[in-house]
């Protein structure tokens, strides 16, 4: 047979490498909408349809009892090089789908919590999570119209956060503010990664 | 005859209603692919521009193979097809056996962690956006 022409050449340049960040954050807090404001398509939607195998449940009918749960994540693209691409997910907003996340958060080079003033709370289980696996992460106060101003120390504080996190604000619908925020976790991640080397080799 | 208000006949079920083929039926109801992982941003490109002559491929796999002629993630590619990720897995391991598509998945250290160099790209991409 003649694939000749229809190969993909030997000497083809090697594929990049996929990258991400996740978008993290309460229910309608505007995760999507930050990462529509820099991905260079709009975003899209993936779903992982999980199946639970009902556990202890009577199986005299011979049936498998199952459920399904469909999660969905909202996700963008950018292109950082030839060699790297770059993708932001945004995380499921439910508490119950943590195993998506650990999926979702193996590998990722850090995180953003996008936090809304008037309803901080929905944020502690991400920067709870964060926190726990040990991932950088800044939090990124979503400006909306309406919402009353806080000082950053205040969020800071509120937040119970550990002194070394960055709090910004920012709006979400906005490109440049968005890019502002990245390249504040990026930096506070290397410092982290620094950090940490420093401390190994002093133990 | 159709009466007012009654949908047409292509319009007996809806977006809202999912798929009309349940996603086990697109791979034979296999949960697992035959090879591979398939990280969610794993990069998959086609080696092929065309696979009419491949016997035993489903018209999603076909969609795959055209969709890949440009550099897609697993993600991407579930996202388009408007599959669940688990069963574009499953068809891509099927691609990768048949050498139709070739895959990268993403580099770790490890720690599980991308190295250096990727965060100081990273950064310097960004600020030059």
């Amino acid at each position: 047979m003649d694939y000749g022409l229809s190969e993909r050449p030997a000497d083809a340049a090697p594929l990049p490498t996929g990258i991400k960040i996740l978008i993290a954050g309460g229910f309608g807090v505007g995760k999507t909408t930050l990462v529509g404001a820099v991905s260079e398509t709009r975003p899209l939607r993936t779903e992982e349809v999980l199946t639970e195998t009902g556990v202890g449940i009577d199986d005299l009918s011979g049936v498998e009892q199952k459920t399904t749960t469909t999660v969905a994540m909202d996700f963008g693209r950018i292109t950082i090089s030839d060699d790297l691409v770059l993708y932001l997910f945004g995380t499921p907003g439910q508490d119950r789908f943590w195993f998506v996340w650990d999926e979702l958060a193996l590998g990722a080079i850090g995180a953003v919590v996008l936090a809304d003033t008037r309803r901080l709370a929905d944020c502690f289980p991400s920067i709870d999570y964060f926190e726990g696996r040990g991932t950088p992460f800044v939090v990124a106060v979503n400006c909306f119209e309406g919402a009353k101003r806080y000082r950053l120390d205040e969020v800071q504080s509120a937040l119970d956060l550990d002194p070394g996190v960055p709090v910004v604000l920012c709006d979400a619908r906005q490109r440049e503010s968005v890019k502002e925020v990245l390249i504040t976790l990026l930096e506070h991640a290397m410092k982290q990664r620094e950090e940490r080397r420093r401390a190994a080799a002093a133990d | 005859m159709t009466g007012q208000g009654e949908p047409a006949e292509d319009e007996w079920v809806d977006d809202h209603a999912g798929p009309v083929v349940r996603p086990y039926a697109v791979t034979g109801g296999r949960a697992r692919p035959v090879t591979g992982t398939f990280d969610l941003i794993s990069l998959v490109i086609s080696t092929r521009v065309d696979v009419g002559s491949e016997s035993g491929l489903g018209p999603e796999h076909v969609a795959i193979v055209g969709l890949c002629q440009r550099i897609q993630s697993v993600a991407e590619v579930a996202a388009h097809l408007d599959l669940p990720v688990g069963t574009v897995r499953v068809l891509l391991g099927d691609l990768v056996a048949r050498s139709l598509v070739q895959v990268r998945e993403p580099r770790a250290t490890p720690a599980g962690l991308p190295d250096d160099s990727v965060f100081e790209a990273v950064l310097n991409g960004l600020r030059a956006l």
